[in-house]
C-alpha cells in the first residue's frame, strides 16, 4: 500500500504544523497555487508505521551479509553517525563566517592531510559529491593542465574495457573522446594494446587498481611511464582503494590525480543509494587545479579558500562545502581506525576474499582468473554452468537470496561472462564467509538437480522476478488519484 | 531463424532491403534483437533528416543495453515506422518485417558494399561468445 | 584461513605488487581513538563551535525537521542498504522512491522526476546538458544575474568543456525582478537552446514567471525553472508557468527535511515533461508486477545510464542522495501539504516582521520593489561586514554580505527569516542592529568633532 492509500482527506500530524498565520501577506494571488500539491494526509502514527514497514523489506548492511563487488559494503559504525549528527554541526549554516565552526572545520582539515598521507598525493580536495563528480573532476584538472600550457590537440582519454562505466561517461562530460583498451588473458591491461595508443593525442588514462577485474595490475609502472612519456596524464579511480589501504599509494604509482570513495573506502553509509563522497588528490603539477573550497590552516586558525586564493582552479561542484555529514563521519571513521587500522583494512578485506575464492573454487566454482591473487574481490564466472544446466548468473543471485544473503554483483565487469563479483569486506567473520560458501555449495547443487527451482527465484520474498520489461514499456513514474 | 536472402546487411546488424521505388528500409536481424533482450524503445532518426553511410542515426533500447544504430548507406530519411515505433517488441517477434525507417540512397552504388546473407552469417557467428 | 587459502601470511597474499610499491607503515600524526576519546574530541570541538541565532538564507534554510525524520531514515534498513540494483531485496526503498517520484511531481507541477541529483547547483548545470541535447542545434543559454552567484558558477564549471555559453541577464535594479526584456537583451539576437527561470531569486523576490517563461518558449527555448521546494506548496508550480509550463524544473531539496550541517549533504530534485523522460539524468523508478501479478517497484529505464550507455550516458552519476531524499519523502508525508504551505506562509510572514521591524531603523532600506518570498535585500547605511561582526559577538548571524558578489548594490545585506524565528528573535535582531548602527553613528560624530 502507498502512502497516499493511507492517506484520508483533512487528517494531520496536528503537532508538526506551525500556528496559521494571522499576519499579513505582500503575495499577490496570480503568484499563489491554485490547488494544494498532491501530498500524503496521514497522522504522524500513520508515517512512522508506514516507513518503518519499508525498510522491513529492505536487506542492508546491518540486516544480511552483503558481498557486492565493487561496492565495499563493510559495517558503518554507528558512532560516525551519532557523533556527525551533534546537534552543533547539524545546524551549522554553509555560509556562516569560518571563526564559528572551527571545531567542523578542524575535522575536515585534518580529514584533508589524512587522505594525503594514506594516498600519498601532494593536495586534497574534498569538494566532489561522489565518486563519479571526483572522476569527471580529475579529468577536468587534467584538461585545464593540457589547456594552460596550450596543448590542444590532446583530445581522447584512454580507458580499459573493464573500466566502470562512470570512467568513460566523465570524460565524455568533459568534451574528451574515448578510446578503450584491451584486457589481456590474465586481467591486466594489454600493455601492446596501451603503447599502440598513446601519442599526441593522448590528455591521459583512467586507471583502477587493483582492477574491476578484482586483481592488481602488475605493470602499473610501466603503464605509467608509457603514458608520461607521450604526454599524457593518469588518472585513479579509487573504487578499490580498501584493497590497499596503507599497504601501497597511488601516489607512489606515478597517479597525477585520484578520488577516493568515502563510501566504500571509509564507510559512509550507502543511503540506499548515497550520499556519497568523491575527494580527489593530486599530485604538485594539478594543485593548482584543485576543485574549491579547500581546507586552510595558518597558526591553527582553519578557513575556506576561495577563488581569490586558488585562481588557477577549475571552480566548484556544488554551491556549498560538498557532502559535509558524510565528510564528518569518515573522518570519525579514519580516528577510529587510526595508521594501523587502515593497513588492517587492506590485510583482512584482502584475506577474507582470497579465503572465500579458496572456498567457493574448493565447492566447484570456476574462478575467472584462477591464476591470480583474489584483491579484495574475485570473480566467479558460470559460463561452464550455464552450458551445462541452463541456470545463469541471474538465478543464482536470486537464489541467494533465499539463502538470506544479498546477491554479489553480476555482470560487471562486463568482459567475464555470467559473472559474479564477490567482495566479503574486512568486517565479516569467518563463520559469515564458511556460511555463504555453504550457501553457494547448496546453490551449486539445485542447479544440477532442480535447475527450475532457481529460474523461478527467489521464492521467499515479498515479490519476485519483477517485469522490467513492463516498467520500461509502459512507464508508470508516480501514482495518482485515478490509478486503479 | 535463417538468414532472408533476399536482404542484404551491415557488420552493425542491420538489414536493409531494396524497395520497388527506389527507396530502401532498414531494420535489425535476428541476431541483433536475440542479443539485446526486450526491446522496449526505439528513437528512429527524424524524417528529413540527410546521412552519410555509417552515420549513426537511430537508437534502439532493452532494460539492459542500448545500441546505436548506423546508416548502411547514404541518403535522406523520408519514413519512419510508426507501427514500430509505438510497439517496440515487433522487433523481437519478427525482426525482419519490423523495419524501423525507409531511406532514399543518395548513391545507389554504396548498397554493392553491403553483407550479403552467408557473409552476415559469418559476422554473427563470430560476435556470439 | 590461510591454510585453505595456500599462503603462509597475510603479507604473501600482497606478492603480486611489486616491492618498490608496497609502502612502509604509516606515521603515526594522527593517532588512533577508541570511541569514547573520539566522542570526547567530537564533543569538544561541536561545544567550541556553539551555537547562534541565525538570519541567514541565500540557498540554504533553518526548517524544523520532526525528530521522526531521521529516525526513521537511520534505521539501519535505509542507512546500510545499497543502490536497489536486486529489486525483490530492495523494495523498501524502491517504493519509496516511488512515493518521492510522485509528491515532487505534484509540488513542480511535472509529469515526471528522478530520484535526485546531487544538489541544487550541479543539478541546474545537468539541466542545462539536458536541454542542449534535448534541442539539438543551439548550445547558448541565457541565466538571469538574479540566480544565486554559486549556482551560476558551478553551472559554468560543468558545462564549460562542452562549448556551452551561458549569457548573463540583468536584473531591474528598481524591482530586483528579470524581465522578457533583459533576456532577449542577453540572448543578442541568436539562437538559444534555454532560459532559467528561478522562483524565487537569490534576492528573494518573486520573478514574473509566465512572461519570462511565454518569452523562452516562443523564441524555441527550454525553460529550465530553478525553484524552491517549500516555496512550491504556496506558489504557482513551474508546471504551470506560463501557456505551456516550464520545460524542466530543478532546485535544491535541502528545504525538505535535510540539516543545514555545514553544508551537505543536500539533494537535487529534477523533473521535466513528459517527452523528456529519456533525456533525464539520474535513476528513475518505475511500477510493474512480477511473474505472479503482484505490485512492485523497480528501476527503470537505466538503459540511458552510464553502467549501460558509457561515453554516451545522458550523465556520468552513479550514486546519488538516497538517504536525504528518503528524509524527504518522510519529511513531505508528515507536514502534508497543509503543513508545508503553512511553513511556507510563516516564513513570508516572519521576513515581512523583519523588514519591518529593520526598516524602522534610520538608514535601513528594502533594495528591491518587488515582492519577496521568504528572504530580501536590505541596504544598510553602512558596510555590511563589520555591522556582521558586531552582530556575531552578539550571537546573532545577522544574514549575507553581497558586496563580493553585487557591488553594485552598494552596502547590502540578504536577511531570511524562516519559520523556526518568534517575535523575541526579530526583536533581538532589531534591537542590537539599532545599538550597532547607533554606536557607529556616535563613533564618527567624535571623530570629525576631534579633526
Amino acid at each position: 500500500m502507498l502512502i497516499f492509500e493511507r492517506s484520508r482527506a483533512g487528517r494531520s500530524c496536528s503537532a508538526q504544523l506551525p500556528a496559521t498565520v494571522e499576519g499579513r501577506s505582500e503575495i499577490p494571488a496570480r503568484y499563489l497555487r491554485a490547488k494544494p500539491p498532491l501530498l500524503p494526509e496521514c497522522s504522524e502514527l500513520d508515517v512512522v508505521r508506514h516507513y518503518t514497514g519499508l525498510s522491513q523489506k529492505n536487506f542492508s548492511i546491518d540486516t544480511h551479509f552483503y558481498p557486492l563487488g565493487s561496492c565495499t559494503m563493510k559495517y558503518n559504525p554507528r558512532a560516525c553517525n551519532a557523533l556527525a549528527m551533534l546537534p552543533p554541526f547539524l545546524a551549522r549554516h554553509p555560509a556562516a563566517p569560518d571563526d564559528t565552526g572551527q571545531g567542523f572545520l578542524a575535522c575536515l582539515y585534518e580529514l584533508q592531510e589524512i587522505l594525503k598521507q594514506v594516498t600519498g598525493m601532494a593536495a586534497v580536495s574534498l569538494a566532489p559529491l561522489a565518486g563519479a563528480q571526483g572522476e569527471f573532476t580529475g579529468v577536468a584538472m587534467i584538461r585545464a593542465y593540457h589547456d594552460a600550457r596550450g596543448d590542444s590537440a590532446r583530445r581522447e582519454i584512454l580507458v580499459p574495457d573493464a573500466a566502470h562505466g562512470t570512467n568513460p561517461a566523465s570524460a565524455a562530460m568533459c568534451g574528451y573522446a574515448v578510446r578503450e583498451i584491451a584486457t589481456d588473458a590474465e586481467g591486466n591491461v594489454d600493455l601492446a594494446a596501451l603503447k599502440a595508443a598513446v601519442g599526441p593525442h593522448t590528455a591521459g588514462l583512467m586507471l583502477t587498481n587493483p582492477s574491476t577485474l578484482g586483481v592488481f595490475e602488475r605493470h602499473i609502472l610501466e603503464m605509467e611511464r608509457i603514458v608520461h612519456e607521450a604526454g599524457g596524464l593518469l588518472y585513479y579511480d579509487g573504487a578499490n582503494l580498501n584493497a590497499i589501504l596503507g599497504k601501497a599509494k597511488p601516489g607512489d604509482m606515478g597517479f597525477d590525480a585520484i578520488h577516493i570513495n568515502l563510501h566504500k573506502t571509509f564507510s559512509t553509509p550507502h543511503g540506499g543509494g548515497g550520499p556519497g563522497a568523491g575527494p580527489v588528490g593530486v599530485n604538485a603539477r594539478l594543485a593548482p587545479f584543485l576543485p574549491l573550497p579547500l581546507l586552510g590552516e595558518r597558526k591553527g586558525e582553519y578557513r575556506l579558500l576561495d577563488e581569490a586564493d586558488r585562481p588557477q582552479s577549475i571552480g566548484r561542484l556544488g554551491a556549498q562545502l560538498g557532502n559535509a555529514g558524510v565528510l564528518l563521519r569518515a573522518y570519525i571513521y579514519a580516528r577510529l581506525l587510526g595508521p594501523q587500522g587502515m593497513r588492517r583494512v587492506a590485510e583482512f578485506s584482502t584475506l577474507n576474499a582470497n579465503y572465500l575464492m579458496a572456498q567457493l573454487r574448493n565447492a566447484g566454482f570456476e574462478i575467472a582468473f584462477p591464476r591470480r591473487r583474489a584483491s579484495h574481490e574475485f570473480i566467479v564466472t558460470l559460463r561452464r554452468l550455464k552450458e551445462e544446466t541452463g541456470v545463469t548468473a541471474l538465478d543464482v543471485a536470486k537464489r541467494l537470496l533465499d539463502k538470506g544473503f544479498h546477491a554479489p554483483t553480476i555482470y560487471f565487469p562486463l568482459l567475464v561472462p555470467e559473472c559474479l563479483l564477490i567482495e566479503p569486506t574486512e568486517t565479516e567473520s569467518k563463520q559469515t564467509l564458511d556460511a555463504f560458501a555453504a550457501a553457494m555449495t547448496e546453490i551449486l547443487a539445485e542447479a544440477r538437480s532442480d535447475p527450475q527451482l532457481l529460474k523461478t527465484a527467489p521464492h521467499t520474498t515479498p515479490v519476485h522476478r519483477l517485469d522490467d520489461v513492463k516498467a520500461a514499456r509502459i512507464l508508470d513514474l508516480s501514482w495518482s488519484p485515478g490509478a486503479a | 531463424m535463417t538468414t532472408p536472402k533476399e536482404l542484404k546487411y551491415t557488420k552493425s546488424h542491420e538489414w536493409v532491403k531494396a524497395e520497388p521505388d527506389g527507396t530502401v528500409t532498414v531494420g535489425i536481424t535476428f541476431h541483433a534483437q536475440e542479443q539485446l533482450g526486450d526491446v522496449v524503445f526505439i528513437q528512429p532518426p527524424e524524417v528529413g533528416r540527410r546521412l552519410k553511410q555509417g552515420d549513426e542515426c537511430a537508437v534502439i533500447e532493452s532494460v539492459k543495453a542500448a545500441a546505436d544504430l548506423y546508416a548502411p548507406v547514404s541518403g535522406e530519411v523520408v519514413a519512419v515506422n510508426q507501427e514500430v515505433s509505438d510497439k517496440p517488441e515487433r522487433v523481437n517477434q519478427d525482426p525482419y518485417a519490423a523495419w524501423m525507417f525507409r531511406l532514399k540512397p543518395s548513391a545507389p552504388a554504396e548498397l554493392e558494399t553491403l553483407l550479403d546473407a552467408a557473409g552476415y552469417e559469418k559476422v554473427a557467428a563470430e560476435d556470439k561468445h | 584461513m590461510l591454510a585453505t587459502i595456500g599462503a603462509r601470511s597475510i603479507d604473501e597474499l600482497f606478492d603480486e605488487i611489486p616491492p618498490e610499491l608496497r609502502a612502509p607503515p604509516l606515521a603515526d600524526t594522527l593517532p588512533a581513538l577508541n570511541e569514547m576519546e573520539i566522542t570526547r574530541l567530537m564533543r569538544d570541538r561541536a561545544g567550541r563551535d556553539g551555537s547562534w541565532l541565525s538570519f541567514l538564507g541565500a540557498g540554504a534554510y533553518e526548517h524544523h525537521i520532526p525528530a521522526a525524520v531521521w529516525q526513521i531514515v537511520t534505521r539501519g534498513e535505509f542507512y546500510s542498504a545499497y543502490t536497489p540494483y536486486q529489486p525483490e531485496a530492495s523494495q523498501g526503498t524502491l517504493q519509496l522512491l516511488y512515493e518521492y517520484q510522485t509528491m515532487m511531481t505534484s509540488l513542480t507541477g511535472l509529469a515526471v522526476t528522478n530520484a535526485s541529483l546531487y544538489e541544487g547547483a550541479s543539478a541546474l548545470a545537468e539541466a542545462m546538458l539536458m536541454a542542449v541535447r534535448a534541442h539539438r542545434s543551439a548550445r547558448r543559454i541565457v541565466v538571469p544575474r538574479a540566480v544565486h552567484p554559486a549556482w551560476r558558477r558551478v553551472a559554468r564549471t560543468i558545462v564549460r568543456n562542452q562549448g556551452i555559453e551561458l549569457l548573463e541577464a540583468a536584473y531591474d535594479r528598481e524591482t530586483g525582478q528579470t524581465t522578457p526584456a533583459a533576456l532577449e537583451a542577453a540572448a543578442r539576437g541568436g539562437d538559444i537552446a534555454a532560459a532559467v527561470v528561478p522562483q524565487a531569486n537569490f534576492f528573494g523576490v518573486l520573478e514574473p514567471v509566465d512572461e519570462l517563461t511565454d518569452w523562452a518558449q516562443a523564441r524555441g527555448a527550454h525553460v529550465i525553472a530553478l525553484a524552491n521546494p517549500v516555496a512550491m506548496a504556496l506558489l504557482k508550480p513551474p508546471g504551470e508557468w506560463g501557456s505551456k509550463g516550464a520545460d524542466i524544473a530543478v532546485g535544491d531539496g535541502q528545504p525538505l527535511g535535510a540539516p543545514l550541517a555545514g553544508g551537505g549533504p543536500y539533494f537535487g530534485f529534477m523533473a521535466c515533461r513528459k517527452d523528456l523522460v529519456r533525456q533525464m539524468p539520474g535513476r528513475i523508478v518505475g511500477a510493474t508486477t512480477d511473474g505472479e501479478g503482484r505490485p512492485g517497484f523497480v528501476l527503470t529505464l537505466q538503459a540511458r545510464e552510464q553502467h549501460i550507455r558509457r561515453s554516451k550516458a545522458t550523465s556520468n552519476i552513479c550514486t546519488n542522495q538516497g538517504l536525504l531524499v528518503a528524509a524527504a519523502t518522510v519529511h513531505m508525508a508528515l507536514l502534508g501539504p497543509e503543513g508545508l504551505a503553512r511553513v511556507a506562509r510563516a516564513c513570508h510572514a516572519n521576513t515581512l516582521d523583519l523588514v519591518s521591524r529593520l526598516t524602522a531603523l534610520a538608514g535601513v532600506r528594502r533594495a528591491f520593489s518587488g515582492t519577496f518570498f521568504h528572504e530580501t535585500v536590505l541596504r544598510l547605511p553602512r558596510p555590511a561586514a563589520p555591522v556582521l561582526r558586531a552582530l556575531k559577538a552578539q550571537g546573532i548571524l545577522g544574514g549575507l554580505d553581497l558586496a563580493g558578489d553585487y557591488p553594485e548594490l552598494g552596502h547590502a545585506l540578504l536577511v531570511c527569516a524562516t519559520e523556526t524565528k518568534d517575535a523575541g528573535d526579530l526583536a533581538r535582531y532589531a534591537e542590537q542592529l539599532a545599538r550597532i548602527l547607533r554606536k557607529g553613528t556616535r563613533r564618527s560624530t567624535r571623530a570629525s568633532r576631534s579633526r
